[in-house]
């Protein structure tokens, strides 16, 4: 990392670069675009993808935090500080030419801090509806509810984006017809049982060929992370659960690790173990239920109702375990909640048996039928290049051909002490993305068999403070969740609330690269794309 | 009618609550008193309407999963009769909004309703349905649907689980079998 430091104050000689949990360079805002094409151009260790964009208000500023990492090793991290004291008119550069998950992140940014990002192709607001008042993550925000009352009335949409180029050293304000004149346009969603949500594509065709799509988000944005800025820690616990709702428990894990590495709490084995079957079950039920609505968006309604029945095996070891089912309330601060009940292990194993049995008779009815070959091979390509770009991570990631599991390239709670194979696939199509889910419940199955008899004896939690309050500084984690990396930001000031969270959702780079994968596809190959990335909404929209 | 005779699957009346509710119903149907021959009818086209109820789901985050798991094999809502879930307003006699509602989305929601032919009814799954739930205090969340359209059945849980569901469904076609179809003279 020494000659990237050279390499940081040869480009910008004025920046200023701390070791913090994360090596943070602090640059004007006019120097940041300039200094990320460095370290993204750099030879010998790319930073090529951009893990997070967090808008930030820190006060007398608002700026942005990114987080860099290399594509080649995840650990590789750096973190670019930038900002504006402009807050009536903030004006930042946009990174969106160099990362194109950039782009929907910067919009983002934009509805909620009200920073444009100049030579942003789109400057529309992202969540929030285009006349919503004020920018509600700003710290200053009027939360009066008559300045934005409930509002029953359609209205239509405006396909006009306004955006702020410099061209010449000079910044124009323009806008931008996102469809052209005579496009045929139709609106899959928000409200559609095979969009996976609530997502507004608006489409427009070419006969049955998908010319472009336009996405709308933020029909299910609930500002988690401004509410978790009047919560304590262990009360946010629980918005994880509801953010990708599929991935309760690992999510959930994330939020604890960035907490307990704060707070430099130790977790007791025990915990860790329990820790990670369950986040392996977790992935099972996942990846399972994902395998069940691709399916069923291919068509094949029987085969849904095959991947539910397994399902509700994993669902009943959750149940028996802590009560809950979808959402289990399992990792607190310090370790999890409840122990594991007597029957577990032989619960576990019984199931390991069914499903390695299970997957051979998916494998025998799907896997190879003619009709779902045909509309998987070669549908919805994604190669290795626009996954880093749109930093797509996950089982989709992984099907083109990019090694990208956190649990390989940052091992956290006992992923460094168990054999598996990361599941890497070089066709980036729908099929490969699809074996993938299948291999990788596999691999799941084999972890959890290195462990379930290995439990140690010992607490479930390790002691915490009533009051849990983190040091000063800026903390970061990052877990393997079902579809990707989930990571979590916490910017806290010595308080027992955070000053700023932030979740990276990984549904969001899945969601970013559809309308780049789905061009030129016919609109009845869109929905089996969409089922074979299986993003989950709610923790887009957070 | 009375009460006990609304008969569930052979679930005895006393083993639901909110009996005393349905009883006020009854009596505000019938205070004009119910035609013999008509009320007759009634009855048999509610056990028909009661056990055939299309669903639309408007789902927007967990509970719709949950919805999911209700609908499949292991709970299988098609003993109710409810397994056609429809996606298309227009055929469906019952809307179970599962998940949380936002200011972006209530008109949307209300439009769904308006294209909902009559007699319909709404069932309003999960905290976040009946009163915002853990988002209660955000900027962007409708603190209940009942503030869009309005709810006839409330339920709990975050998410419920598929046996809630089911007793929150027949609750519903108990309310159906109540109604007066042809008889109520008010209508």
């Amino acid at each position: 990392m020494e000659n990237i430091k050279k390499l940081i104050l040869n480009t910008v000689k004025d920046a200023v670069i701390e070791e913090k949990q994360k090596l943070t360079v602090t640059v004007d805002y006019t120097k940041l675009h300039l200094l990320a094409k460095t370290l993204r151009d750099n030879a010998e260790l790319p930073f090529d993808t951009l893990v997070f964009l967090t808008g930030m208000d820190r006060g007398e500023e608002l700026g942005v935090n990114y987080l860099l990492c290399s594509s080649k090793d995840l650990s590789k991290e750096i973190v670019l500080k930038t900002g504006t004291t402009d807050r009536e008119n903030p004006l930042l550069y946009s990174v969106t030419d160099l990362f194109e998950t950039a782009n929907y992140n910067e919009r983002e940014v934009f509805a909620l801090f009200g920073i444009r990002f100049i030579n942003n192709p789109d400057m529309r607001k992202f969540f929030l509806n285009g006349d919503w008042n004020g920018f509600p993550f700003r710290k200053d925000y009027d939360a009066n509810p008559e300045l934005n009352p409930l509002n029953l009335e359609s209205k239509d949409i405006i396909d006009i984006a306004p955006r702020i180029m410099e061209i010449d050293g000079k910044l124009v304000e323009s806008t931008v017809n996102i469809f052209e004149e005579d496009d045929y346009i139709i609106n899959i969603g928000p409200q559609h049982p095979s969009t996976h949500g609530v997502m507004h594509f608006r489409t427009s065709l070419d006969g049955e060929i998908v010319k472009k799509i336009d996405v709308h988000s933020g029909y299910i944005h609930r500002g988690i992370e401004k509410l978790s800025e009047t919560l304590t820690y262990p009360q946010i616990l629980h918005f994880t659960d509801r953010l990708d709702y599929l991935s309760a428990n690992i999510n959930r894990h994330g939020l604890c690790m960035a907490v307990e590495k704060a707070a430099e709490i130790e977790v007791p084995e025990r915990a860790q173990y329990i820790r990670t079957i369950m986040d392996e079950l977790n992935r099972m039920d996942s990846h399972l239920l994902a395998w069940a609505c691709q399916t069923n968006d291919l068509g094949a309604t029987t085969a849904f109702i095959y991947g539910m029945r397994e399902r509700e095996i994993i669902l009943d070891i959750f149940e028996k375990t802590c009560g809950g089912r979808l959402i289990i309330n399992q990792n607190v601060v310090g370790g999890v909640m409840f122990d594991i009940y007597d029957d577990f292990q032989k619960d576990v194993k019984s199931f390991i048996i069914y499903m390695c049995d299970k997957l051979k008779e998916y494998d025998r009815f799907f896997s190879h039928n003619v009709i779902a070959l045909g509309r998987m091979i070669g549908i919805g390509n994604l190669s290795k290049e626009d996954a880093i770009n749109y930093a797509v991570t996950g089982p989709a990631g992984r099907g083109s051909g990019w090694s990208c599991d956190i649990r390989k390239h940052i091992p956290y709670a006992l992923y460094d002490k168990v054999e598996f194979n990361e599941v890497i696939r070089t066709e980036g199509d729908s099929y490969a993305r699809y074996l993938n889910r299948l291999d990788e419940i596999e691999q799941s199955l084999h972890i959890i068999e290195q462990l379930i008899d290995n439990i140690p004896e010992g607490d479930i939690c390790a002691k915490t403070k009533a009051i849990i309050r983190l040091p000063e500084g800026e903390f970061y984690s990052r877990v393997e969740a079902c579809r990707g990396e989930f990571g979590v930001f916490i910017e806290s000031r010595g308080d027992k609330f955070p000053y700023r969270l932030k979740f990276r959702s990984p549904s969001m780079a899945l969601v970013s690269a559809m309308p780049l994968i789905c061009k030129n596809e016919k609109i009845s190959d869109f929905i089996g794309i969409g089922g074979s990335m299986d993003y989950v909404i709610p923790d887009i929209d957070r | 009618m009375e009460l006990k005779n609304v008969n569930i699957k052979g679930i005895p009346t006393a083993e639901f609550n909110d009996n005393e509710y349905l009883e006020n119903y009854i009596k505000e149907l019938e205070a004009n008193g119910v035609n013999v021959v008509l009320g007759k009818i009634d009855e048999f086209i509610n056990w028909g309407r009661s056990n055939s109820i299309w669903p639309l789901i408007y789902a927007t985050s967990c509970c719709g999963i949950e919805f999911m798991a209700t609908a499949a094999a292991h709970n299988d809502i098609a003993r109710f009769g409810m397994e056609v879930t429809r996606n298309s307003p227009r055929q469906a006699d019952l809307m179970i909004v599962a998940g949380t509602m936002v200011h972006k989305m209530a008109p949307l929601i209300k439009r769904v309703y308006d294209q909902m032919a009559e007699p319909k009814y709404v069932l309003a799954m999960g905290a976040c349905a009946i009163s915002g739930g853990p988002f209660v205090n955000s900027y962007h969340v409708v603190n209940g649907v009942d503030q869009i359209i309005p709810v006839d059945v409330y339920v709990p849980g975050c998410p419920p689980r598929p046996e809630s569901l089911f007793y929150g469904l027949m609750q519903l076609q108990r309310k159906i079998k109540v109604e007066q179809f042809l008889g109520n003279k008010q209508r």
